[in-house]
């Protein structure tokens, strides 16, 4: 797996982070604490002090540990679902900016665009989407926090989908692009996974603009960051790009 | 070896012996930073005694240093169940010897002079500290992978349950450490032999 040198956190980022509500501080902070365990370099006669090597060599077993999760990913295990009395309202808003900076999709204008090895790349509208064949999950939201909330999501089947618009199944990854900037990329099995939706409601509502208007990517077999909101392109492709927070330094399969 | 002290551990004792102390050190700091970023009881652990310093460092630690763990880990346990080490440091350990021992531990009485036998109050503090290894890791798997581990993290009330399992193993085993390295201060020569192996 080819995976670009991620780039140096810009001030833009920062302040991003600055306002996410959980306890986030630079990548700084990472390589001065990194530094810190120099104290145990006399136990492992490594160069831990050497910040950058300590980083590179945890990327390492980042991307082993996405090998790995690979490995034990069975397209067939089903996440559990719940009945919609477990349904948490209200649903925890969560990302790397307040409820109030949400964008605003207008959906008269909305275009899903596509790219990659897709043989039809025509965009599509928000009506030729709502006109897909739709099932409800109610499944477990986990976050990389570490908190959990069961949600009730109604939309069309990815698999259905990719198929539709004759994407290259054989293609490793999918990426996805969105109205706030954000993106992330999946491997190919998951995007097959009879769980990965198009969401378009919410607990049986349009989906609301903090959860993601016009469409969210809900997949329960991985961790909350994964699942992109207000998704404006997709992407099938053979090119590794990563993610917003997984440039990071967040593990990029994150499989649950 | 004739006219030497017998060993009273076996080098592969003593090399995952401080394997295993670094793996917990960073396991347990890494967790702390994780367990801060969505906290379920009413408090953090001081930024300062966590590694990792944001939680995406924190994670790369934590799932970096949980194959040295539960490597080294299997690998002491292979050992000490096919040697026979359990059987014969840990077992058998009664109800009555131990509150034997407890007994005597509060008259002061609760002597561990031969390093190579334990009392039962030190066979059901290590029997425990496994345990609760082997919990720590049960749990992690299960939050890890809480989808296709499910069948794990359902024995402990799902992920959420499983989350709790976890924190409640990893206090026991720091307890176990606190206690265990208290101990080793105070019988020092009981860490020499854990260098030395005599």
């Amino acid at each position: 797996m080819r995976r670009p040198r991620r780039p140096l956190v810009d001030a833009r980022d920062v302040i991003r982070d600055a306002a996410k509500p959980m306890d986030l501080t630079t990548r700084r902070a990472f390589l001065k604490h990194a530094a810190g365990l120099g104290t145990l370099t006399f136990l492992t006669g490594c160069d831990v002090v050497d910040s950058s090597s300590a980083e590179s060599a945890l990327e390492t077993m980042s991307r082993f540990n996405d090998r790995v999760q690979a490995a034990l990913f069975n397209p067939h295990k089903l996440a559990p679902e719940y009945p919609s009395s477990w349904v948490m309202r209200p649903f925890p808003f969560n990302g790397f900016y307040s409820a109030d900076q949400a964008p605003e999709v207008d959906p008269a204008t909305y275009k899903l665009e596509l790219a990659g090895k897709i043989a039809d790349t025509r965009p599509w509208t928000l009506e030729q989407l709502y006109a897909l064949p739709q099932t409800t999950q109610i499944t477990r939201h986990i976050c990389v926090e570490g908190w959990s909330a069961i949600g009730s999501w109604t939309g069309a089947r990815f698999s259905d989908f990719l198929q539709r618009i004759g994407a290259d199944l054989k293609a490793p990854y999918v990426t996805l692009r969105c109205a706030d900037g954000y993106f992330t990329s999946i491997d190919m099995p998951t995007a097959l996974h009879p769980q990965t939706q198009l969401s378009f409601a919410f607990d049986n509502e349009i989906l609301p603009r903090i959860y993601g208007f016009p469409m969210k990517l809900r997949m329960p077999t991985k961790l909350g960051f994964k699942n992109p909101k207000h998704i404006t392109a997709i992407e099938v492709t053979d090119r590794f790009q990563g993610g917003y927070w997984e440039n990071q330094g967040y593990n990029w399969f994150s499989g649950l | 070896m004739a006219g030497k002290t017998p060993l009273i551990h076996p080098l592969i004792v003593r090399v995952t012996h401080w394997i295993n102390a670094f793996a917990i050190l960073l396991m347990v700091m890494s967790g702390w930073r994780i367990y801060n970023a969505a906290p379920f009881f009413p408090f953090r652990f001081p930024p300062e005694i966590t590694l990792g310093g944001w939680l995406a460092g924190a994670l790369q630690w934590h799932f970096a240093a949980m194959w040295l763990f539960a490597g080294n880990l299997l690998i002491y346990l292979a050992f000490g169940i096919f040697s026979g080490r359990f059987r014969m440091k840990l077992f058998p350990v009664t109800p009555r010897a131990i509150l034997t021992d407890i007994g005597a531990f509060f008259r002061g009485k609760l002597g561990h002079a031969d390093l190579s036998m334990y009392n039962a109050v030190q066979k059901i503090f290590y029997i425990v500290a496994i345990l609760a290894m082997i919990v720590l890791i049960a749990s992690g798997i299960a939050i890890w992978k809480p989808v296709q581990m499910q069948e794990i993290a359902s024995l402990m009330g799902g992920y959420e349950g499983a989350r709790r399992v976890h924190f409640f193993a990893m206090a026991t085993v720091v307890g176990f450490v606190a206690v265990h390295v208290v101990m080793a201060l105070l019988v020092p020569k009981s860490l020499l032999a854990m260098v030395r192996g005599r």
